[in-house]
């Protein structure tokens, strides 16, 4: 809400300038979104007087005027406003001036006349379309006659005026007033604001003589009207018409500027129908009936909801109580009676309902926030009172009350120590007194314990914490010392959990991989690729986008979303390492899934870039990222052996290239070539991935570290090479030389494979090196021949090798 | 001529000789020829016997003299000759020193990470724990139990993705507040937990918004836990993050389960608190929410709130981040473009 300084002068003694006074209403109470002056950024814009006008030689609707701004010569202006009339003061853009929209005016030819300027409409001048009003709409606008030649416009059109945008939290809905704003400022200026309060002068005629009111409570827990007769509709004052349009509102007419200017003091929503339109004499706040149709102000139609509140005369709605009138019984020039209703709307109802027609107005934010309960009556008086002064009504008798109840000032009660307790400050009881007093509450202290009456235009306190807030806003947050929690000592420390995820993190950094963090949303099928286990989707219920809409069950798919993106602005290296969530549900029926924590890579590209090499061949491998993980699972100190199983059942990998992993015989997860025709459904180059099960690998018991005596005695090492079928796996070897290796086998090393030229076909040449150590004593040869000896019998007979 | 006359001379010259030696196995020859058994010394020490006795001792004395200057000029110029030798190696060796390292793998951790990292090891130091919640949470623990009941219209400050009417996304890291509130023993000490993760709003992605971002909640309960404590320990997560030239100012504010509520702002990063466009020529920037936690939120978890209270605060990585580094895109933490996540790469 935009607060205009010069209206906050009329209740208070501001020292400051709008500037300081916007950060002190930002330091004390709400944000504030700005603090500017509608004339910013312009210039040269003063007031005219057009003396003399003639057509245009060249044009049906340009005039060519001689205006007065106030120099010894008469300035030469073409207008084009069909309103624009001799004698009458104008907004005149002089030659060199900035207008809104920050253009420039010069002097130009205008179909071969030279024009000194240009004269203004207000939109022209930065007024924004939706507040000037309907009778300048579509023309020049006219300053008042005693409006100075030569002099800037702005202070005839309140654009000198300092406007601070307010940004109320919900909790302060009586901040979007001006009342509201005063007294707050009140409180931290340590001033009673001088509030008007209004005396209503009353006609004869009892208004419960024209209207009888029957609203439900529960919709309306309190809803009064009052009645003016006779008002001549007109425009209002500029005084009135300023205060609006500085506000954001347009101005309409004397009555119905009335309601508006009456909202933007009280924080109180009016709404005035025209009494004439109302059939019956009864008005009803009730819920909307099916089928019932409403068009509203704003000349849009609605379709009622059963739980949306409207006012309805005795044959159908006539408003969208709390939110906008209706079309149907709109105030227009011929009104001659108006029904002013002060009312107060249940929040939530009125919540909805906005929310269910997209309309969102002025009155509908305050119902939605709550208003001044004890103030219905005082806006209606308010309005009833400008009506009479402004356009001529005539009030009748009396407020007419379909419901209302004894609204009560709250009572709250708080001792000094617990204040300084939760705050940690010293203050005394004095200070605190002054605080609430301020503040405009009542209070009465016994010992240290205050009794402190709250207004109802603070209906927003309830409870002690809600007076600590307002001592600590009103004394300064910046006086409030910084301490420390001083209690018992607690130990923090990261659990095994927490640190073995962090070190999972730190040992693919140091193994080459950047950490990513993808969306947890994704795509139904994005979802599903990639998956560990069998799993039901979880869906949300009403996605923002299409790429958004399912949990994921697989975190491969969120990486190879980007690689896409790094490829396709020709990175052409990636590597990438993910933990987080993912989110399995067992069954269709469960709502709410399961959430496990995996960790999973994808390369494409050189791992380690190197410009000297040749980037094809030192691409990424199966190989190299196998290297990856199992450095990793190694760093964990997982206990068991590793064992990788080759598979083709993910549809989305390489049937040929892919891998299980098993730890100890336990699956915990895989790694492999992205199926070519995915990666192409991606758009991504060749890519290696891997997906495990961080959970799992969490829970699974752990190698300590244990030092082991290194042998004072040498080592024996053997080669052999192998001529084998190609089918003969790295693991069938290893498994034969480890069954048949004997005591003093130390390990085992695969040194070279060769399958090229030279070679039968479907045969591989596979090289081991067998390194044989006796702890205890020194190996002889002896020793080591004969086990090497067995050892190539064992592969002679079992796998079918020859011994080159 | 006399022996002593003829060593004489073969020291002058011979010594003139090995200064002129040009290579090692030269030198060793000369080396054999003057004082091998063949040579000059050891033919004038044998023809020794055919001097008086008198004489011998004195010509045996200087013989011997002789004998060694020579070999030391042998040894000081083998040294030379090696020392040629080796410079010469050594300017063969000689490398371009500009060429570029061998490039070897190493990783970063994210930009965001980094972040929470720095934020737990702070709180860890202070005797915090850490702790994490599901990201699907129940309605119960992320609103209601934060004293956000169904109809309360701060839920319209948070989109929420839902999954079923009671199952959402979590909008925040706060239900963490509730789950731990209920089963903390307070019997035992204070709480104190900070519980960093990932939060969902219903929002559409653009530079300032991202429906994924991240949030570190902050919670501390005990029975004299007060405001101040909350603005030093604000000031301390500043300090840690920015540098100690950063200030924290708390201005009012409103969440549903603090009261009171407080905003915390920054100093400017940009103009160090001189006002600029960043800032809105205020010095200041939002970057926190926190407040003593609403006795309604102690009391739906079963806590006490006439004998505990404390304070709440959560913290935005995903906004620390965008201010620390100037990033002006949010998105850019979430596409995980290589050049991008290899910039923060710097440790200290
Ligand atoms: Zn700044």
């Amino acid at each position: 809400m935009k607060i205009a300084y010069s209206w906050l002068q009329e209740y208070l003694d501001i020292q400051v300038s709008p500037k300081d006074l916007g950060e002190k209403i930002e330091r004390s109470s709400v944000e504030v979104d700005s603090v500017t002056r509608p004339s910013d950024g312009l210039k040269k814009i003063v007031v005219g007087k057009i003396m003399s006008m003639e057509p245009h030689p060249d044009s049906d609707h340009l005039q060519v005027c001689q205006v007065d701004v106030g120099d010894d010569d008469l300035s030469q202006i073409v207008c084009g406003a069909p309103n624009v009339a001799t004698d009458k003061k104008v907004i005149v853009a002089l030659p060199g001036s900035r207008i809104g929209g920050n253009v420039k005016i010069k002097r130009s030819k205008m179909r071969g006349v030279v024009s000194n300027g240009m004269i203004c409409a207000l939109d022209e001048i930065g007024f924004s379309k939706d507040v000037v009003p309907k009778e300048w709409a579509d023309g020049i606008y006219f300053l008042p006659d005693d409006a100075k030649i030569g002099e800037p416009v702005f202070p005839y059109l309140g654009m000198d005026d300092y406007l601070i945008d307010v940004d109320v939290t919900p909790n302060r809905g009586d901040m979007l007033s001006v009342y509201g704003v005063a007294r707050d400022l009140g409180a931290i200026y340590a001033q009673t604001p001088k509030l008007n309060h209004p005396h209503v002068e009353e006609v004869g005629t009892a208004a419960s003589d024209k209207v009888s009111i029957e609203a439900d409570e529960d919709l309306a827990p309190i809803y009064k009207m009052r009645i003016v007769e006779n008002v001549k509709i007109q425009p209002s004052p500029r005084w009135l018409q300023i205060k609006l349009w500085n506000a954001g509102v347009r101005p309409i007419n004397n009555v119905v500027d009335v309601t508006n200017y009456i909202l933007l003091k009280y924080g109180q929503p009016l709404h005035a129908f025209d009494y004439n339109k109302v059939s019956g004499s009864t008005i009803k706040a009730r819920y909307a009936q099916k089928g019932e149709k409403l068009t509203t102000l704003d000349e849009a139609e609605h379709d009622l909801n059963e739980k949306d509140i409207v006012i309805a005369d005795d044959q159908k709605p006539i408003a969208l109580a709390g939110v906008m009138g209706g079309l149907n019984s709109e105030i227009d020039d011929q009104t001659t009676t108006v029904a002013i209703e002060s009312a107060v709307f249940t929040p939530t109802l009125i919540r909805k309902t906005a929310q269910r027609q997209n309309l969102h107005t002025d009155a509908s934010q305050r119902f939605e926030r709550g208003v001044n309960r004890g103030g219905v009556e005082e806006a209606a008086d308010a309005a009833a009172q400008m009506m009479h002064e402004l356009a001529g009504g005539d009030v009748l008798k009396g407020i007419v009350t379909g419901s209302s109840y004894d609204v009560k000032p709250v009572v709250v009660n708080i001792t000094l120590s617990r204040i300084n307790h939760i705050l940690g400050t010293d203050l005394s009881l004095d200070q605190v007194k002054a605080i609430f007093k301020q503040l405009g509450f009542g209070v009465t202290l016994d010992g240290e314990k205050y009794t402190v009456t709250v207004p109802t235009s603070r209906w927003d306190i309830h409870i002690p914490a809600d007076l600590v807030e307002e001592v600590a806003r009103i004394y300064g947050y910046d006086k409030i010392p910084s301490t420390l929690p001083s209690g018992p000592t607690t130990v923090g420390a990261l659990t095994e959990r927490q640190k073995l995820m962090r070190d999972s993190r730190h040992v693919l950094e140091s193994l080459g991989l950047n950490q990513a963090i993808s969306y947890a949303l994704t795509t139904d099928a994005k979802a599903k690729q990639f998956m560990m286990r069998e799993s039901a989707e979880t869906h949300l219920s009403w996605p923002m986008t299409a790429d958004h809409t399912t949990l994921r069950m697989n975190m491969i798919s969120g990486l190879l979303d980007d690689v896409a993106y790094n490829n396709a602005r020709r990175v052409k290296d990636v590597a990438l390492y993910e933990q987080g969530r993912v989110f399995y549900k067992d069954s269709e029926d469960e709502v709410r899934p399961s959430e496990h924590e995996h960790i999973a890579g994808a390369v494409s590209g050189q791992l380690v870039v190197d410009p000297l090499k040749n980037a094809k061949h030192n691409a990424i491998d199966f190989y190299q990222l196998k290297g990856i993980v199992e450095k990793y699972l190694n760093n964990l100190a997982i206990k068991g052996d590793i064992e990788f199983i080759a598979t083709d059942k993910y549809p989305e990998m390489h049937p040929g290239r892919t891998a299980d992993i098993f730890i100890h015989g336990h699956y915990v997860g895989f790694i492999g070539q992205v199926h070519p025709s995915v990666a192409e459904a991606y758009k991504i180059n060749q890519t290696y991935v891997f997906e495990l099960d961080l959970d799992a690998l969490i829970e699974m018991p752990k190698d300590m570290n244990q030092f082991e005596p290194i042998s004072k005695y040498p080592s024996i090492t053997r080669d052999v090479a192998l001529l084998v079928d190609k089918s003969v796996t790295n693991a069938q070897v290893l498994a034969q030389i480890h069954k048949r290796g004997g005591a003093y086998l130390k390990s085992v090393h695969l040194f070279d494979i060769y399958d090229g030229k030279n070679l039968p076909g479907g045969k591989q040449s596979l090289a081991y090196t067998l390194t044989y150590q006796n702890p205890n004593a020194t190996l002889t040869d002896d020793e080591v021949n004969q086990a090497f000896e067995k050892v190539q019998k064992t592969l002679v007979s079992e796998l079918g090798a020859e011994i080159r | 001529m006399t022996l002593r006359d003829d060593l004489e001379k073969i020291r002058q010259e011979r010594e003139k000789n090995i200064k002129d030696v040009g290579d090692l196995k030269k030198l060793d020859a000369l080396r054999v020829e003057l004082l091998g058994k063949k040579g000059p010394i050891t033919q004038a020490l044998r023809g020794m016997r055919n001097l008086s006795a008198d004489e011998r001792p004195k010509f045996g004395q200087f013989a011997n003299s002789v004998r060694d200057e020579l070999q030391s000029a042998i040894e000081t110029r083998r040294d030379e000759l090696k020392k040629a030798l080796l410079n010469k190696q050594l300017q063969n060796e000689t490398i371009d020193v500009t060429l570029p390292g061998k490039p070897v793998a190493q990783g970063q951790p994210h930009v965001i990470q980094q972040i929470i990292d720095q934020i737990e090891d702070l709180f860890i130091g202070m005797g915090y724990q850490v702790l994490s919640g599901p990201e699907v949470e129940e309605d119960k623990y992320n609103f209601e139990m934060m004293n956000l009941p169904k109809d309360h219209p701060a839920r319209d400050m948070q989109d929420t993705f839902y999954i079923t009417k009671d199952i959402l996304m979590r909008t925040q890291t706060s239900p963490m507040q509730a789950r731990t509130l209920e089963k903390h023993d307070f019997s035992k000490g204070p709480l104190k937990m900070i519980s960093p993760g990932v939060v969902y709003r219903r929002d559409t992605d653009d530079p300032t918004h991202s429906h994924q971002f991240h949030q570190v909640e902050g919670i501390v309960i005990d029975k004299h836990v007060t405001m101040a404590d909350l603005k030093g320990t604000l000031e301390l997560i500043a300090h840690e993050l920015f540098g100690d030239r950063f200030d924290i100012r708390l201005r009012p504010s409103y969440f549903p389960f603090t009261e009171p509520s407080v905003e915390a702002d920054i100093t400017c990063f940009n103009c160090g608190g001189k006002g600029c466009a960043v800032c809105k020529y205020t010095g200041w920037i939002e970057v926190l929410g926190a407040g003593m936690v609403h006795p309604n939120v102690l009391e739906m978890a079963g806590v006490d709130s006439e004998v505990y209270g404390g304070f709440a605060f959560g913290v935005g990585p995903d906004r620390f981040a965008m201010l620390k580094y100037g990033v002006d895109d949010i998105r850019n933490f979430y596409l995980n473009d290589v050049r991008f996540l290899t910039q923060f790469s710097k440790k200290g």
